[in-house]
């Protein structure tokens, strides 16, 4: 991943606006976190393959970091702190927010194929 | 040839260096062979290397590879269960525990380690060890392997009192660090652990120090 390209992200949003995509979405400060210190929160949510039609979709700076929503017919996908972005050999969109360690505090994907679900389909 | 044979079972790829590899490199050094199942590829970890270079996509393709490297150090064979990182407490347990028991008597296992459950902090631990132990009820008394419990939250000993088993693994340290730094994308926060703590500090001892509770059955 590098660090995100505004316009570049916009316009792989657009281009997956009004198409029957799959989204991830997660967000987590791990397993751990109240095991290294109690009196942290274990939180985390995640959704894969969320199959969504976006109307549209924006990428919103927020100096260093990034902030996305995608306008679905009945309601939103929304995620803040993604940083770093790649578009990958399968032409899906990843965004994602790293803390100083390079752990993964939020992830947002789409595709227009399913994501990998079982241990072992891939490869 | 020994006719021991250890089942080490853990749901990540890199649980079984942390935890355990100085007691595995111990058994293979006695010449008992030790298989890894583990459960899952690690798929949602939140660590993906530092300086990043994995991705939420690719980190099982890392993990794999780790886990082969971890492996090779250890001198241990990997069966890899097939399940999906974070999900394995909503698998229905009794599926889980016969898919575990046909796989505990196709190796002839003799001594199973995994976690202690409800004291192994991750919730992935804490549901395959319970499905380990449900898996060994499912055994007829009298070919049950015996099972050796680790537990990892803080307060454990004050609950579960004094340890069955206490392993000093100075000896075999070189090679729990080389399988720990295996995994790559894991392990940054703990090589710096390694590298930049006192030899004598409390982290530093407790890896060097393996420990395990006994399961007792009571039927």
């Amino acid at each position: 991943m590098e660090a995100i390209d505004q316009s570049a992200v916009q316009e792989k949003i657009n281009h997956f606006a009004n198409k029957d995509v799959y989204i991830h979405l997660e967000t987590t400060n791990g397993a751990y976190a109240s095991h290294f210190d109690e009196t942290a929160y274990n939180v985390g949510a995640f959704i894969r393959n969320a199959k969504v039609n976006y109307q549209h979709g924006k990428i919103v700076s927020t100096g260093g970091s990034y902030r996305v929503g995608l306008k679905l017919d009945i309601g939103w996908v929304y995620a803040e702190g993604v940083s770093d972005f790649e578009i990958d050999e399968k032409d899906r969109l990843l965004l994602a927010g790293h803390d100083r360690e390079g752990r993964l505090m939020v992830a947002l994907e789409i595709s227009e194929e399913p994501f990998t679900h079982e241990a072992e389909e891939h490869e | 040839m020994s006719n021991k044979h250890i089942l080490v079972i853990f749901p990540h790829p890199d649980d079984e260096s942390f935890g355990t590899s100085g007691t595995i490199s111990k058994f293979r050094a006695e010449g008992v062979p030790v298989t890894y199942l583990c459960g899952t590829l690690g798929e949602m970890g939140r660590n993906m290397g530092n300086p990043v270079f994995a991705n939420r996509e690719t980190l099982y393709t890392y993990r794999k590879k780790e886990l082969a490297e971890a492996a090779k150090e250890l001198d241990i064979d990997v069966e890899l269960l097939g399940y999906r990182d974070k999900t394995l407490e909503f698998e229905p347990l009794d599926e889980l525990a016969q898919h575990l028991k046909e796989r505990i008597l196709a190796y002839g296992a003799t001594t199973i380690i995994t976690h202690y459950p409800g004291y192994a902090v991750h919730p992935d631990h804490d549901a395959l060890g319970a499905a380990v132990v449900k898996a060994v009820e499912l055994i007829e008394p009298g070919k049950r392997p015996e099972v050796w419990m680790h537990a990892i939250t803080n307060n454990h000993e004050d609950e579960l009192g004094e340890p069955d088993f206490v392993f000093d693994i100075e000896p075999y340290w070189e090679r729990k660090e080389a399988a720990i730094r295996a995994h790559l994308s894991q392990v940054d926060g703990m090589m710096n652990l390694i590298e930049n703590h006192e030899q004598t500090s409390k982290q530093i001892q407790r890896l060097k120090r393996e420990q395990f509770y006994r399961l007792t059955l009571s039927s």
